[in-house]
């Protein structure tokens, strides 16, 4: 962020305009401004959306913006903005509204719907709003000539400004930190210091002692702004103790967050350490011992593998099947993990869809670890697929190799009995399996059941 | 937008496509070295994104090899980088990770393909001419992925998406069952056998289907890989 902040220091100064007082003016005309403006000219009418411009802003781009959406000279939009917010209050609430509505060059979302779509920020936008409506109505209540006519623009900017504070993306709230540091008063009152803290406490007191002064005041005063003054003077203090008070608690709360924060990732750790010690350690171990007889290192590699990922890409705690599957994926991630450990082969499992299991699913499921287990031990391969899709009428099971294969028509007898099970579990249950295999070829097991309504 | 230098002419049959490498581990790095062999001409190797994006550009693979998980922005961060300038380098991605969502997240970046680590080397080595020539490779997995995540398109939608554009966003009954193939285990030479095409059309309804997958404005494609994780 402090890169973002610095090259827009540097364009500020590089364009050669000594920063203003009040940065959103239009600065007095110098050759450095204008050799932005004709680069933006040139281009004529823009015909692209209504975009907040980012590299001829002075606060929000706005101006910048319109006027290149409108193929005109930005410093006239600025000049007339100008007059517009000096002469009726109204010209300050369109540049407000404008400034949250108009999407930034470069980002994807205006303030406005970063701010809706936020339910914790919609909650504090209703509370604002209670309380712009009620500064209102209460200084129009108090009859005070002329306060009303400038209360309302008043609040509404305030709260529209602080919204654009809240919603404004990171980058650009680094660029309004820029230019509020070069307003004086705003610069001393923000910047943390000790001079800025008895400045706030300052305020924050004499705000308190007005409203003190209006409330105790009631007592001798009969007009008909009684109730009007009691509200008055209760805003005053409280805006008055949150101005001294306000940052120590903010901060209080900050570091309790960032303390709670701190402790969950502790505790992460320690989760994290305590697994990998359990069982990737162990494992490794057992590796070791097991150095010279490949297929138990690759099982048990495997089997590792398994457990980490499950663990790390489903959030699911070790051994978690155990307590038996409800659903079609977690059945045949069971078998995919049973066969593998079993028979040291590799085992490629692929479920589209999930279901819950019913009877006649788990008997398919049944049929189909016993083809898995079928191909991992006569195939001769070391992968099986294994593809399972749940659909709305029928879950279909596949079990494909690509090893010797055999002549379906031309079994033995003590082989035959495997595909009859695996027929006879299918037929009993309304499902229905093929069988292709040739020798060379491979085989594939085809196994469809109907799903109940 | 290729340099003059570029050493990457359109490859014409099985010439040994130059490959670029990009994971941040040196281990993997080297393994991956030693499957392709001389199957394929390593031009370079990269452990971040800032580096990978420099010498990519630099050197114009034909094929990068891509880690999803990278420091410095994660794989998406350099096909971003240097598709912006170099459109026409193709990239795998390598992870051991298979995580719908990093899987759809990669593809959607724009690589031409998907493999785990655990992908045995002559597994590898045809991936990689395959994508070198300009085709896609799915992995059983990603291809289950896939037929999740358009699941549905049959039955008329629940409501009006926005910008639902039935060109990119359902599948044809073809392309489903290849990919449904594909999840079978089935190579695309069986694949061809098995629904009597040649080779060339399943290439091209994989690649319809990557494009698909790339273009698709459907909403529930990210979120459907999101909300997995929590299955």
């Amino acid at each position: 962020m402090v890169d973002v902040n610095r090259s827009w220091e540097d364009t500020w100064i590089a364009e050669g305009t000594t920063p203003h007082p009040l940065p959103w003016l239009p600065p007095p005309p110098d050759p450095g401004a204008s050799r932005v403006v004709p680069r933006r000219r040139h281009r004529g009418r823009g015909n692209g959306p209504l975009r907040r411009t980012r590299d001829n802003q002075y606060l929000a781009g706005v101006c910048g913006g319109i006027g290149e959406r409108l193929g005109i000279d930005p410093t006239v939009v600025r000049v007339i903005t100008v007059l517009l917010v000096l002469g009726a209050g109204t010209g300050l609430l369109v540049y407000i509204a404008a400034w949250l509505i108009m999407t930034r060059q470069g980002e994807d979302r205006s303030i406005a719907k970063r701010i809706t779509s936020d339910p914790g920020e919609m909650r504090l936008a209703m509370v604002v709003g209670t309380l712009v409506i009620a500064v209102i109505v209460g200084v129009a209540a108090s009859g005070l000539p002329g306060a009303s006519n400038l209360a309302w623009p008043v609040a509404i900017s305030a709260a529209g400004l602080l919204f654009v504070w809240r919603g404004s993306s990171v980058e650009e709230r680094s660029e309004l930190r820029h230019v509020l540091g070069q307003v004086p008063l705003a610069a001393e009152l923000t910047s943390g210091s000790r001079r800025s803290s008895v400045l706030r406490i300052a305020l924050g007191v004499v705000l308190v002692a007005i409203g003190v002064e209006g409330l105790g005041g009631l007592v001798t005063t009969r007009s008909s702004w009684v109730a009007t003054r009691g509200f008055l003077g209760v805003l005053a203090v409280i805006v008055g103790f949150a101005i001294v008070f306000g940052p120590t608690w903010l901060r209080t709360v900050r570091s309790l967050t960032e303390e709670r924060r701190e402790r969950v990732r502790s505790q992460e750790r320690a989760d994290m350490a305590a697994h990998v010690h359990d069982s990737v350690l162990q494992t490794l171990a057992l590796i070791q011992k097991a150095a010279d007889d490949p297929r138990e290192v690759s099982r048990l590699a495997r089997a590792q593998e398994r457990e980490l990922r499950s663990w790390l890409f489903e959030d699911r705690p070790p051994g978690s099947f155990d307590d038996g599957a409800t659903t079609v994926a977690v059945a045949t991630a069971i078998i995919e993990q049973e066969v593998e450990d079993d028979h040291g082969v590799d085992v490629d499992a692929v479920v589209v869809g999930d279901c819950p299991l019913t009877e006649d699913l788990q008997s398919l499921l049944a049929a189909g670890r016993e083809a898995a287990v079928n191909a991992a031990k006569w195939s001769g391969t070391t992968t099986i697929s294994l593809f399972v899709e749940v659909e709305p009428n029928s879950v279909s099971l596949f079990v494909h190799d690509r090893g010797c294969g055999f002549d379906p028509d031309a079994v033995p007898d003590d082989r035959r009995g495997i595909t009859d099970s695996i027929r006879d579990r299918m037929t009993r249950h309304g499902g229905t399996a093929v069988i292709r295999s040739a020798p060379g070829k491979g085989t594939e097991v085809e196994l469809v059941m109907a799903r109940q309504p | 937008m290729r340099g003059p230098e570029a050493g990457g002419a359109p490859v014409v049959g099985k010439r040994r496509p130059t490959v670029f490498l990009v994971d941040d581990h040196l281990l993997v790095r080297s393994g991956v070295r030693a499957e392709l062999g001389d199957t394929v001409e390593v031009v370079g190797e990269a452990d971040e994104v800032d580096a990978a994006v420099e010498m990519i550009r630099e050197r114009s693979p034909e094929v990068v090899l891509l880690d999803v998980h990278l420091p410095g922005g994660g794989g998406h961060a350099v096909i971003d980088a240097v598709s912006e300038t170099h459109p026409d380098i193709r990239f795998l991605a390598l992870s051991v990770s298979d995580a719908a969502e990093d899987v759809i997240a990669i593809i959607r970046a724009g690589a031409r393909g998907y493999v785990t680590k655990t992908i045995s080397g002559p597994e590898l080595i045809d991936a990689v001419h395959r994508v070198a020539d300009g085709d896609a490779v799915f992995s059983p997995k990603l291809a289950g992925f896939v037929l999740d995540a358009f699941a549905g398109d049959d039955e008329p939608q629940p409501c009006p998406q926005p910008r639902f554009d039935p060109e990119f966003d359902q599948l044809t009954p073809r392309e489903r069952e290849t990919l449904r193939l594909i999840a079978r285990g089935y190579a695309y030479k069986e694949i061809a056998r098995e629904l009597s095409i040649s080779t060339k059309t399943v290439e091209s309804h994989v690649s319809a289907v990557l494009r698909k997958l790339q273009l698709s404005s459907r909403y529930q494609l990210t979120r459907w890989a999101t909300e997995r994780r929590l299955l």
